[in-house]
């Protein structure tokens, strides 16, 4: 039987940074996924949108490291993942958005965010085009920006795979092997493979892997549609976040990448849960509907392809990592509620702190606030 | 400038058109207003219509029907697709250099979304098989409605200017394909339950199992229709190979150079070859000789042509040479196409070196096979839809396969929503069976030794679906081979023939004369079917006269010329010749000299730089080396290269890529394909947003 010192299962948006991050360490890894190749089950359906400006410090902390590692990745390795420092602009139409949004700013200048609220000129200084009509300013946080998705887990990928990192696509894991509450490996379609350590990777399938060593993971997938236009010569470059609610519809947003082509996505409401992910005929109308209103320039630009995934939702939209406390080895990085690709490197550098014992002080506050066992209470203000 | 325009064409007549000025790229030109913008272009010898924002390539034409984005032009501000765009008076079109500006129109439209139709049929695609379909819907007065993208029913028939083939009683044998259109246009006009959006993209299919279309093209609205049944009736798109220099303007498929020619009267090239020999190339070989158009040669890999032998002839007498077990090695020139490189292949598909042969052209035609247009349908599928599929998009075949296939799942359609059909004839399917079948081998035949009388001489050596011949004779003396459809046709009684000339004037393949001796029995008179140039043949004058193969076997006086009034078309030529060639005449030869092909070719390019995305411009290099590196899943292969990204979604390069990996001796069976993904063709965010302007009131 193969053997090595850990598995992760799920070659994604955060298992593929975690391979790597084991790998840099010198922890013989193994990566198993049901897709033939990496990215191919939620990563793909990403927009790119990467900021560290959220409200909570968790995940403020983990997606600060996870920029700087996107940031410098072209340099240190010489692969272009298409990182635009584009940044992110919540325009506000209402005084209660706008109270909202800049209630956050003491605790996001806290954690050392460069993020201000811009006045109705400035805004339109980097959206040239928005609607004025009642328009209050928004925040906008320049260090923010994007990646490919698709680029960023290929470069991931072949760095770990360099590192030694073994992957295993198209195979199934059926479940965790566990003797005497201690992981001892997996079971997959095809084989067994032995380690001390498995790493749940596994996104919007973690609930379903939790069940096989009767672990109840609260991650419950539901499903968002994106889609992409034609490219024209680029006139802005940030993520444009609009998060007044719609029929349907809680917030939506796009961003136009360095290929010149507008990328956009909308949070549906009610949620739609399930891991249905055939496109549907709302999508475009309803989020069409919005994006003229918010950007009429927009109006003339040409759709080019549309898609829908999945979100591993948790219950308070927080994502849920640490060590389980009944399963002795068991490592859980999943239920990133959308942001994996955002989260994942930063998330991957602190599994793998984890599974290495080297946490920090920081580590110590952020597993707290992603900890399997926290309460699930509340939502996060800027989810 | 003289516009490149067909001012005469042997069969087609030429419509009268409104003059408009627009301009390009700020200079004056002329056009026709309503003509797609693509055409106008050619018609002032405009080819190059933009250049790529990757690499600066030049961008034109390429499939001329909507579906690739090559032609991409900036119309009155807004990148469209010239070939789908209707010029109109003063337009200002312009070059798309590299990526376009999206116009800073910050007025914010108002929005009214219509509401969702609900049909019982849906069919998208008013080609041959849709049509045929909704002909057997609408007899039984079923809720059905048309959809298609172009401004006339017909699909590919309207390009078709030859006789068809298959039967009179079934398949409209005889008759010439744009007049076969005509005909169904005309029935389903009378057909009050039947409704035809024309002008009319479909753009996705939903999981919902909602079809989303974009209907007119000017003040085009979004409309979302929801269907009982679904019949894809989508026809084929050409398939496209892989050399260097395969991306330059001028380069582009058999179907496009069709459309340009036959359905906008352009004359878009002076000199063309024509790479594949199944009947698409060989009768666009014939279309573009018909247009004035000279053709260098017709290439085939094969050792010899796929198509029928009567269309390969049909070239051969014209002078075309048909040169198989050849492949275009690379296309040349600068800026758009001015030579193309051939060379001989061996038995393991290998070029052979030193047999390069370099022709000046100004167009390559791209005829080397179609693949069904299949994602809806695969869509439908997948969504659980009740979904029927006919004609080209359920299996390549001839037109008149398409109308019967289309006939059949009409009628399968009515019976699923439980009309009283009754049973669907059982020699259907057979029919069916018999028009999608392939040619069979080349035979020999002996000929009547009699020298007296008049009766016909049947060219024809190969099993084809056909035979109008049978049809028409009056005295009923033509028979085919075991009375079926496929089997060679003969006369049952030489003395039966009455001379009338009727077998001529039908044959599709212009494969039958007529040989009389009883004027003059050394000296017999010979009646053979011709259809182009008609200024170049006249009574008096001495024409080289061919065999079937296109050998001349001399020069002989025309006696008489005529045409009868079902095929006006059709010239019948009465030539006096001599008794010893006379019954292996067989056509007139046109072009009178053959184009030398130079044998320098001294810089081989590499086969790797041929591109194979045309979208983002990715080279076979590039995929090759991704192969090498051991990705064996199409989407990594686009997440890393943006391999199939394009405007397109990879409807041309799909074939391409998966015969790369076969020529990298990959077992096909562990690579995966790529997802596919609405919407299959573009559609500005206004317009999904329910923009006003649109026609709802949905007029017939």
């Amino acid at each position: 039987m193969k053997t090595s010192d850990a598995i992760i299962i799920g070659a994604g948006s955060v298992g593929v940074p975690t391979a790597l991050a084991l790998g840099e360490l010198g922890i013989k890894t193994r990566v198993i996924d049901m897709h033939p190749s990496p990215g191919q089950g939620e990563n793909k359906h990403a927009i790119g949108g990467i900021r560290a400006t959220h409200s909570d410090p968790g995940k403020i902390l983990i997606c600060r490291r996870s920029l700087e590692i996107f940031a410098r990745w072209e340099k240190q390795h010489g692969d272009n993942i298409e990182w635009l420092k584009g940044g992110y602009a919540f325009p506000v139409y209402c005084k209660t958005d706008e109270t909202t949004l800049k209630k956050l700013l003491p605790v996001q200048k806290k954690f050392k965010l460069n993020i201000d609220f811009l006045g109705p000129e400035n805004l339109q200084q980097v959206i040239p085009g928005i609607n004025r009509r009642g328009l209050r300013g928004g925040t906008f946080s320049p260090d923010d920006g994007s990646i490919s998705p698709l680029l960023t887990v290929n470069a991931f990928y072949r760095r770990a795979v360099d590192l030694g990192v073994a992957f295993h696509f198209k195979e199934r894991v059926r479940n965790i092997k566990i003797k005497n509450d201690n992981v001892i490996g997996v079971k997959t379609d095809q084989t067994r493979y032995a380690a001390p350590i498995v790493v749940d990777a596994a996104g919007p399938f973690s609930a379903e892997l939790g069940r096989t060593v009767g672990v109840d993971i609260p991650v419950v997938p539901d499903s968002h549609e994106g889609a992409i236009t034609e490219p024209v010569r680029p006139f802005f470059k940030c993520m444009v976040v609009d998060i007044r609610p719609g029929p349907g519809s809680k917030n939506f947003y796009f961003y136009q990448n360095l290929h010149g082509q507008v990328i956009f996505c909308i949070t549906p409401d009610p949620p739609i849960i399930g891991t249905d992910k055939g496109e549907t005929s709302v999508f475009l109308p309803q989020v069409s509907a919005r994006i003229v209103h918010l950007f009429p320039r927009l109006k003339n630009l040409r759709v080019r392809r549309t898609w829908r995934g999945l979100y591993p939702m948790t219950p308070d939209g927080s994502p849920i990592v640490g060590r389980n406390r009944q399963v002795n080895g068991l490592l859980h990085a999943t239920g990133m509620c959308g942001q994996g690709l955002m989260l994942g490197p930063g998330t991957g550098e602190l599994v793998a702190r984890v599974i290495a014992n080297q946490n920090t002080d920081d580590d110590q506050m952020v597993l707290e606030e992603f900890s399997p066992y926290r309460k699930f209470e509340g939502e996060e203000v800027l989810k | 400038m003289t516009l490149k325009r067909i001012t005469q064409h042997p069969i087609l007549e030429i419509p009268v058109n409104k003059e408009v000025i627009f301009t390009w790229n700020g200079k004056k030109l002329t056009g026709y207003e309503g003509e797609m913008i693509s055409s106008a272009l050619f018609a002032n010898g405009i080819h190059i219509f933009g250049h790529h924002p990757k690499d600066n390539s030049p961008q034109g034409l390429f499939c001329a029907n909507g579906q690739c984005s090559q032609c991409l032009v900036i119309a009155d501000g807004l990148p469209v697709k010239s070939c789908m765009t209707p010029l109109a008076e003063a337009m200002i079109v312009e070059s798309v250099e590299g990526l376009p500006n999206l116009p800073e129109d910050d007025a914010e439209p108002r929005l009214q979304s219509a509401a969702t139709k609900e049909v019982d049929v849906l069919i998208i695609g008013a080609g041959p098989a849709g049509l045929a379909a909704a002909v057997e819907l609408g007899k039984f007065g079923v809720d059905t409605l048309i959809i298609d993208d172009k401004d006339r029913p017909g699909g590919k028939l309207v390009l078709q200017t030859h006789k068809f083939f298959g039967s009179v009683e079934d398949s409209y044998a005889g008759t010439r394909g744009f007049e076969i259109a005509a005909i169904l246009e005309e029935e389903i006009n009378k057909l009050e339950s039947v409704e035809i959006w024309l002008n009319t993209t479909a753009v996705g299919v939903f999981s919902d199992k909602i079809i989303g279309a974009v209907k007119d093209v000017q003040n085009s609205c979004y409309r979302q229709i929801k269907t009982k049944k679904l019949l894809i009736a989508t026809g084929a798109r050409e398939k496209m190979l892989s050399f260097p220099g395969n991306t330059l303007p001028g380069v582009y498929g058999a179907g496009a150079f069709q459309t340009l020619v036959n359905r906008d009267l352009i004359k878009s090239s002076e000199r063309v070859l024509i790479v594949g020999g199944g009947n698409v190339g060989l009768i666009a070989g014939y279309h573009a000789i018909q247009a004035g158009i000279e053709v260098v040669a017709l290439i085939e890999a094969l050792p010899q042509v796929g198509g029928y032998k009567v269309h390969a002839d049909k070239l051969k007498r014209l002078g075309v040479p048909i040169l198989t077990g050849h492949t275009v090695v690379a296309a040349g020139g600068k800026n758009k196409v001015e030579s193309v490189t051939v060379a001989r292949l061996d038995q393991d598909w290998k070029v052979i070196p030193d047999t390069h042969k370099t022709f000046e052209v100004d167009t390559v035609l791209m005829a080397v096979g179609l693949a069904e247009v299949n994602e809806f349908y695969l869509k439908a599928r997948k969504w659980g839809m009740n979904v029927y599929c006919a004609g080209d998009a359920q299996e390549i075949a001839e037109a008149s396969a398409a109308m019967f296939t289309g006939k059949i799942e009409g009628l399968k359609i009515a019976q699923s929503l439980k009309l009283t059909v009754g049973e669907i004839p059982r020699e259907w399917d057979q029919k069916a069976t018999i028009l999608k079948s392939k040619p069979g081998p080349t035979v020999s035949r002996k000929q009547p030794v009699r020298e007296q009388g008049v009766f016909p001489i049947f060219h024809c050596y190969q099993e084809v679906p056909c035979n109008p011949c049978t049809s028409v004779c009056p005295v009923d003396a033509i028979r085919t081979e075991r009375d079926e459809i496929t089997g060679l046709p003969y006369i049952i009684d030489l003395d039966a023939c009455t001379g009338c000339g009727s077998c001529v004037a039908v044959c599709p393949g212009l494969s039958m004369i007529l040989v009389d001796y009883r004027d003059d029995p050394e000296h017999p008179m010979v009646t053979l079917p011709y259809e182009i140039w008609r200024e170049r043949v006249e009574v008096g004058q001495k024409v080289p006269v061919t065999d079937v193969d296109g050998a001349v076997l001399g020069y002989y006086p025309v006696v008489k010329i005529s045409t009868r009034r079902k095929y006006p078309g059709t010239l019948l030529v009465k030539i006096k010749v001599d008794k010893k060639v006379a019954k292996a005449v067989m056509g007139i030869w046109v072009q009178e000299k053959q184009r030398e092909p130079s044998q320098l070719y001294e810089k081989e390019l590499p086969p790797d730089d041929a591109i194979i995305c045309r979208c983002e411009r990715i080279t076979a290099g590039e995929i090759k080396a991704a192969i090498r590196d051991g990705v064996r899943d199409i989407n990594q292969l686009k997440a890393l290269t943006r391999v199939g990204m394009g405007a397109c979604g990879s409807k041309t390069c799909r074939p391409m890529i998966w015969r790369i990996f076969q020529e990298e001796g990959i077992d096909l069976g562990t690579v995966t394909d790529r997802v596919d993904r609405p919407l299959f063709v573009e559609v500005p965010i206004g317009i999904l947003a329910g923009a006003q302007g649109g026609d709802l009131s949905e007029n017939k």
